[in-house]
């Protein structure tokens, strides 16, 4: 009896906040815009009984995802999005295993000041963090200024607003997500696995390639989806660094809702959005569970 | 049928496979190893016995090349093996932790160091067939290390660590996360493969049942120096210290002075109390101050005052340790010294002669124990 409690809680807790707002947002998208509150029809009327429930539901339909497919603006920018997904994340592995590496082999009175510097950016506003790289990055910004300032450049380089902001913006938001899960395999690595490895004939780099790198192959696997998970629906950091051309399905989706005010169309993108990430969910669960297999 | 003795020490002409040249090891402040010189020759079963800290894996990790000396040269076939990093030595090493590599099976982790050899298919494949077969683990070549028991990844590190056919194999502690059952057994394994093999092998180990059994040398280290370097027997009967002395085994120590008597000396060791004897071949001054050394089992105990012995005491049984095939007595002397005394339980125990507070003789021939300077 206790057990079922026990268990109930997470469900229930998945059920209010997960599942209930999804079947919102799926009828929604199954509705069509309407210049009322809220913006969207029909609705659901119980006081008219069963026969308020057949209307209801004789008025859902797939009419906005016949919509997406004939606006080539939606598929060019979930394709958009998942190429951004896909750089900002093999960019973001190729920063942060080596500081991931690096605080593997730091001296351990060392480690928890250095894992204290990861996680510190977390204790600032996200908002208020990505704000400051506007400052940075613009024509007139800090980076700027010092670039033209040491005499590399005398044109000032129009970084702000472009792609490569975006990129720099997810990488630096979401590189924690990254270096944590590498850090930690590891540092779970014996080191007398190297020392075996360069004493069976290996150099240094061989048994970092075939020992290093295998055994941080789930740290590296979690990484990645953790940061391209969040990449790919990323609206903020696209809306403020990122240029009228960035195109990014976050954006699109928030434009639906607040811009057009067309929620059903806007519940349609979100509804796709999440269709195309239960791949990459599906996936990590599963390498997290082969590897609690492993250990266990 | 007799075998010749395998003493290459003693062998003037041996070549020594590595010798140790004045080595001494430094980290910052700290010497680990103090300025050692000593051959290990080809097909010996050298071991490196001392307390932790006393700079045993120091020795084995300057020979597999994860450390280099501060002063001194080690010689590897007449080579001086510094500047050879560790991925060229023609020296292997069984990790203590055994070091298997986890996302690997039995076979790729033997096949491992054949690989970066860049041999052909086919002879990896008949070697590591070898391999298995020499350490009895064909049906768990297929196995990830996780799958098998700790016995099982013990014979995996030293398959891995022999199929590279090494000039030297270096053991740390190798046997350390057994239970004593199976350690035994191994150690029996494991001077098999030796001479099967007829690598050399150097091993580290604080155990020094473990060292006595497989070793045709034992080293025995303290504070970065080899106190003692010789064969189990010689080590166990001629100490050279009382360091050695009381590390190998249990002893008494009784310390005295000594003055010449015959082929021998006596030694002076309480007042009131008879003075003891013993034959040795070193020289002390007159009035020297000494140390006896005397192993429980050449000490004899009996309740009726023996004849014809120069070295007698009578004492007083404090405590009887029983450890079913032996019985150690711990005899009181009237001055309060303590003496260990050993029997084999051959009788029953219930027939056992003495018991706690008895009044005992004690008594051992001339050349039982051992003098010591002091």
């Amino acid at each position: 009896m206790r057990r079922a409690i026990l268990i109930l809680v997470p469900y229930l807790w998945l059920l209010a906040l997960f599942l209930v707002p999804f079947l919102i947002v799926l009828k929604i998208s199954l509705s069509d815009a309407e210049l009322s509150i809220p913006p969207y029809t029909p609705k659901l009327d119980l006081t008219a009984g069963w026969a308020g429930i057949k209307e209801f539901l004789a008025g859902l339909d797939f009419e906005n995802f016949e919509f997406l497919t004939t606006d080539d603006l939606y598929w060019k920018a979930y394709l958009s999005s998942l190429q951004i997904a896909v750089i900002s994340t093999v960019m973001s592995l190729l920063v942060g295993y080596p500081i991931a590496y690096g605080m593997a082999n730091a001296p351990d009175h060392w480690r928890p000041t250095l894992m204290m510097l990861v996680i510190l950016p977390f204790w600032t506003s996200f908002l208020i963090r990505v704000y400051s790289w506007m400052g940075i990055l613009s024509t007139e910004g800090y980076l700027n200024q010092l670039l033209i300032g040491m005499g590399l450049i005398s044109e000032p380089l129009t970084i702000l607003n472009t792609n490569t902001a975006v990129y720099i913006g997810i990488v630096y938001t979401y590189l924690p997500f990254m270096i944590l899960p590498v850090y930690s395999a590891l540092e779970r690595m014996d080191a007398s696995l190297l020392e075996a490895a360069e004493d069976l004939g290996c150099s240094r780099i061989t048994a970092f390639w075939l020992v290093t790198v295998p055994l941080s192959r789930n740290g590296i696997i979690a990484g990645c989806f953790l940061v391209f998970i969040p990449a790919i629906g990323e609206f903020v950091i696209p809306s403020l660094l990122g240029g009228s051309r960035t195109l990014m399905i976050g954006k699109v989706l928030w434009e639906e809702f607040f811009n057009n005010r067309d929620w059903p169309v806007a519940s349609t993108v979100a509804v796709i959005l999440l269709l195309i990430l239960i791949i990459p969910i599906i996936l990590f669960q599963r390498n997290e569970q082969k590897q609690r297999e492993a250990e266990g | 049928m007799g075998q010749t003795e395998f003493e290459p020490w003693n062998d003037p002409q041996a070549k020594p496979l590595i010798q140790f040249r004045g080595v001494t090891k430094r980290f910052g402040d700290f010497t680990a190893i103090d300025n050692q010189s000593f051959d290990i020759f080809e097909q010996e079963f050298f071991a490196l016995l001392g307390p932790s800290g006393c700079g045993k894996t120091t020795m084995m990790r300057m020979l597999a090349g994860f450390e280099t000396p501060t002063e001194g040269t080690i010689l590897l076939g007449g080579q001086d093996i510094a500047p050879i990093p560790p991925n060229r030595r023609a020296v292997n090493m069984m990790f203590q932790s055994y070091a298997l590599f986890p996302h690997l099976t039995v076979w790729e982790n033997i096949a491992f160091g054949l690989k970066r050899d860049r041999l052909d298919k086919e002879s990896i494949k008949a070697r590591v067939a070898e391999m298995l077969k020499l350490t009895r683990l064909e049906q768990f070549a297929s196995r990830k290390p996780h799958q098998i028991s700790g016995g099982q990844r013990q014979r995996v590190a030293l398959a891995r660590s022999l199929a590279k056919a090494p000039k030297l194999l270096l053991l740390d502690e190798p046997l350390g996360a057994l239970d004593a059952k199976l350690r035994q057994d191994t150690q029996f394994e494991l001077m098999d493969i030796q001479e099967k093999t007829g690598t050399t092998f150097v091993i580290v180990t604080h155990d020094q049942e473990e060292a006595m059994t497989v070793a045709s040398r034992v080293a025995v280290m303290d504070h970065g120096r080899i106190v003692q370097a010789d064969t189990p027997a010689r080590i166990y009967e001629q100490p050279n210290s009382v360091y050695v002395a009381d590390f190998i085994g249990e002893v008494t120590i009784i310390d005295g002075t000594a003055t010449p008597e015959g082929d021998g000396y006596e030694i002076t060791h309480a007042e009131g109390l008879p003075p003891l004897f013993v034959k040795t071949d070193k020289s002390f001054a007159r009035g020297q101050a000494c140390h006896l050394a005397i192993r429980p089992e050449k000490v004899a105990i009996s309740a009726e005052k023996p004849d014809g012995r120069r070295n007698m005491l009578r004492g007083r049984i404090l405590d009887i340790a029983y450890l079913g095939n032996i019985s150690t007595y711990l005899v009181e002397l009237p001055n309060g010294k303590i003496v260990k005394a050993q029997t084999a339980n051959t009788r029953r125990l219930a027939n056992r002669p003495f018991t706690w507070e008895d009044e005992v003789w004690l008594s051992w021939s001339d050349t039982a124990a051992v003098l010591l300077e002091g």
